[in-house]
């Protein structure tokens, strides 16, 4: 890339040909006030705030549209500059109600901010100001109309990153106004990014409306907790209470953006029916108790169950936002009583390839190199669904690419496909071989005879021909499987045709996970086939079999099988059969309360401190941002008490630091151990009803999620609702 | 299932005849196909013409779908342009420019002498679906400010005498109207009978 030189107030500088002035000032760190550019978005020059001085130029300039060219010499402080942003300032006041003391936004605002800057003392403008009709966007953006500056940061993320447009500028001159589709509610999954891109008090957030001020807040960084992605968020707590989640940038990650689902969970911890006492059941009735009791029950009831049935009859499921600290301190805790029964795959039916393929599951290239793939195959994913924000980096991609889909179910996609495969639910896996013989007929070096003969019966025609071909012939390709496929019946054989493919066309390849944190309890040995770090461990009962055979005891670590489980129906019947079910939850709601024997009080996510390992194998520690309510203790410090009262060797740990450190040395002395996956049976006809696809929809994926009330409002908790896919930019 | 055979264009085939849905596939073909929004003013313009002279939400979204854009990119046109009506209108729309030029130029006095003859505010529309005062941004015509416009006619350089005459035409206009629909009902009325011979 050619470079010019340039200088901003006295400072010389170099910067791409093509750059914007702007772009250059905030890389040197330079400020220049703006409200309708930001980095994210294309350049709409329509505030003119950020008006500079260019020595060359008879008239100020706005810096966000102005390129720069060799040898400019840049002013912001001049009085051509000031002058021209002062006026800048004056206009978009007009309009402005200047109702900062009722105001959301007030504190952290821009508008208000800059005003104190750029604004007069006293308005000259003595006419009526206008005022705007408010919008209803749903249940998560509130919206004042009136204190809208029309930037359209908000339209233009619609359109540029999300891919649907929603926002648009309806009306003319003084008419004009922000909205929507006639009254419709604004219905995306990453609707409320909104809210941060909004530089005034327009559009603020509705579950946190009223309860802060941005100057009481404490800010603690954390990772959200509802997918695989591990998104960088920023808690926003006062008096230790959570009052609203902002996304916290990481190019690498989440970029500057949020799901919906990870902003406004927190709702379920502040404002959800809190475990606040550990609780016993006698006689059918809960009664409040101490720890000392509660725990020592819960040792007592194991230690009969793991004895009387030598460990068999008794097994630990772990819900899908547990720390990878929790889990490995709870294999330990149950490998230690007696019993190898611990699970957290509670939604898969295909456990013939426990203990090939990887030690942690998820990506084997940094999720970054999505935005740069050539051609992209997606297979059974439901991006926006599962991980609102890789369909951001997938779309990115399609700028340039070709993003192709396999897709056995109603997807909707903000990008569009360049060819489509639409199998039954039962057939994806013959739907993949397909595209895999293909491949290899292009490429036939490639596989081992024994995998040429499995593949040598499956048919396939022109279109998995081109899908193949697309995936050679690009430089850069990559290969992504929904949640969905590791719920398959045929999953190993799935996961086996994804890496075979992958081998011929040299593609990276990618399984997205259920959970958050499922590379992490799989690393730190919450599986019944491996202890921690791909340890050797006697076979166990995996969840399937727990599940639907039944047990006599039952340990539940934030965990609701009767719910997330494929098999919830059959769940809940064994949970209510058993003998004993400790449940280890921050809820006191649910289903708990009818199968339960014993309720332990844990914190709830940003309430304890902890580690998430994200699909990509990035290892995330983050401390609490507030202290658990009540009696409630982080989850990792009740495991260690009870491995204590077990006496258990292992359990002395003053922090989860320690916990976390321990488990990464093991993990590091034996790597990501891969056991190369063994050629599957031969290919059969599964059943129909056996393969449907059980999706727990957008919005109930974990305890928290489904407690969470604004969340549950909008239309999108409704599960999916089935619909036309289409992109309309 | 994502349904692969649902047919964006039907909604509006189903609105209007054959020869708008030709006329709008005229205007698609004059711009690159992957610009999907620059035919919507045309569009709507035909749809309007075919749908009593306003738009409605159902006709708007056929369009969206019909050109393949966002219903809000639909709204965003038809709420810009003055000539898009979003609600039934008289059969002559009176538009009175208050642009600068016009202002300067007594559109005020304009407006408030179309309100008084008429007995409507800017905005509405006369009881008996005749007419309807709207206030438009500027249409290029500020020699001739101050300016106005009923339906597709431009008239320049207002004086209240002027106004006075184009509402008696209008006025005389549809008193011929009236007279040729009387006779035509007259016609209608009359017996098969009687018309022997």
């Amino acid at each position: 890339m050619d470079k010019v030189h340039i200088e901003i107030d006295g400072k010389k500088l170099e910067a791409e040909v093509g750059s914007m002035i702007i772009e250059v000032a905030d890389e040197a760190d330079i400020y220049i006030p703006r409200f309708c550019y930001h980095k994210k978005l294309s350049v709409a020059a329509n505030c003119r705030m950020c008006m500079v001085d260019v020595g060359s130029l008879p008239k100020a300039v706005p810096a966000c549209a102005t390129p720069v060219a060799e040898g400019m010499v840049i002013q912001t402080q001049t009085a051509k500059a000031i002058n021209a942003q002062k006026s800048v300032m004056e206009f978009l006041l007009i309009n402005h109600p200047l109702d900062c003391p009722v105001c959301d936004q007030g504190g952290e605002c821009e508008l208000q901010d800059l005003s104190i800057g750029y604004g007069a003392d006293v308005g000259r403008y003595s006419e009526s100001k206008r005022v705007v009709k408010d919008k209803d966007l749903g249940p998560l953006i509130a919206t004042d109309m009136t204190r809208c500056i029309h930037c359209t940061r908000c339209v233009r993320f619609g359109q540029e990153v999300v891919g649907i447009r929603e926002m648009g500028a309806t009306g003319r001159g003084e008419h004009m106004e922000i909205g929507t589709y006639i009254e419709s509610s604004i219905e995306s999954e990453v609707s409320a990014n909104i809210i941060d891109l909004c530089p005034v008090g327009a559009l603020t957030a509705k579950p946190s409306r009223y309860k802060a001020r941005a100057w009481e807040l404490r800010q603690s960084s954390s990772v959200a907790a509802h997918d695989c992605l591990g998104s960088n968020v920023y808690v926003h707590h006062r008096r230790n209470e959570i009052i609203r989640v902002v996304p916290k940038e990481n190019e690498a990650i989440n970029e500057v953006w949020l799901s919906d689902r990870d902003r406004f969970s927190y709702q379920a911890l502040s404002e959800g029916k809190r475990l606040l006492t550990p609780r016993i059941k006698r006689n059918g009735e809960w009664h409040d108790t101490d720890w000392q009791t509660a725990l020592n029950k819960v040792v007592a009831e194991m230690k009969r169950v793991i004895g009387a049935s030598k460990g068999n009859d008794f097994g630990m499921l772990v819900g899908n936002s547990v720390t990878t600290e929790e889990s490995y301190l709870a294999q330990k805790l149950i490998r230690g009583a007696g019993s190898n029964n611990i699970d957290f795959r509670i939604r898969r039916r295909d456990y013939s390839g426990d203990g090939s393929g990887m030690v942690r599951s998820g990506f084997n290239f940094p999720m970054e190199k999505l935005d740069e793939m050539d051609a992209t195959l997606l297979i059974a994913a439901d991006l926006r669904h599962e991980q609102p924000l890789s369909a951001f980096r997938v779309r990115r991609s399609t700028g340039f690419g070709q993003v192709m889909a396999i897709n056995p179910f109603d997807g909707e996609y903000n990008f569009r496909l360049t060819h489509e495969l639409q199998p039954e639910t039962n057939l994806l896996a013959q739907e993949v071989a397909a595209v895999v013989a293909a491949a290899d007929k292009i490429c036939p070096d490639v596989l081992s005879a024994e995998a040429k003969e499995w593949l040598a019966s499956v048919e396939f025609n022109q279109t998995h021909e081109k899908i193949a071909s697309n995936l050679i012939n690009s430089e850069s390709s990559c290969l992504l499987s929904g949640v969905y496929v590791q719920e398959h019946p045929q999953a190993e054989t799935i996961n086996w045709l994804i890496e075979s493919l992958a081998l011929i066309t040299s593609s990276s390849w990618g399984y997205m996970t259920q959970g958050c944190n499922a590379a992490g309890n799989k690393i730190a040995g919450a599986v019944p086939m491996r202890s921690a770090a791909g340890g050797k461990s006697k076979p166990g009962k995996n969840a399937r079999q727990m599940i639907t055979e039944g047990m006599k005891g039952y340990f539940l670590l934030n965990c609701e099988p009767d719910v997330e489980s494929i098999w919830s129906e059959q769940a809940l019947k064994n949970l209510q059969k058993a003998e004993y079910v400790i449940a280890l939850t921050p809820f006191a709601d649910g289903r708990a309360l009818e199968y339960a024997d014993v309720m332990l009080p844990i914190a709830g996510c940003f309430e304890t401190s902890g580690t998430y390992v994200n699909v990509e194998g990035k290892w995330q520690s983050f401390g609490a941002a507030v202290a658990a309510q009540g009696e409630a203790r982080p989850g990792w410090k009740v495991l260690r008490v009870l491995g204590n009262l077990f006496e258990l060797a292992g359990f002395d740990y003053e922090s989860s630091q320690q916990v976390i450190n321990h488990l990464r040395e093991k993990f590091d002395a034996v790597g990501d151990i891969r056991v190369a996956r063994k050629i599957p049976s031969p290919l059969t006809l599964v059943d129909f009803n056996e393969a449907t696809r059980e999706s727990l929809g957008l919005y109930k994926v974990d305890p928290m999620v489904r407690r969470a009330k604004a969340l549950q409002q909008t239309p999108k908790a409704s599960t999916h609702h089935i619909s036309i896919s289409r992109v309309k930019t | 299932m994502t349904d692969l055979n649902y047919d964006q264009t039907l909604h509006l085939k189903n609105i209007v005849p054959q020869r708008a849905i030709e006329e709008i596939d005229l205007w698609i073909k004059k711009y690159p196909e992957e610009r999907k929004r620059p035919p919507i003013i045309a569009a709507l313009k035909v749809v309007q013409e075919h749908n009593g002279n306003y738009l409605t939400e159902e006709t708007m979204q056929a369009v969206a779908e019909y050109l393949d854009v966002p219903d809000v990119a639909v709204y965003e046109v038809a709420t810009f342009y003055s000539m898009f009506h979003l609600d039934k209108v008289g059969r002559y729309v009176i538009s009175v420019c208050n642009n600068i030029s016009c202002s300067l130029r007594g559109a005020d006095k304009v407006i408030e002498q179309l309100q008084s003859r008429l007995n409507i505010r800017a905005g509405e529309t006369s009881d008996d679906g005749l007419y309807t005062i709207k206030t438009v941004e500027c249409m290029a015509a500020c020699a001739g400010a101050p300016m106005l416009e009923v339906n597709k006619t431009y008239y320049e350089n207002l004086t209240e005498e002027k106004i006075d005459k184009i509402l008696s035409d209008i006025a005389a206009m549809e008193l011929k109207r009236a007279a040729v629909r009387s006779t035509i009902d007259d016609a209608a009325s009359i017996e098969p009978s009687e018309v022997k011979d």
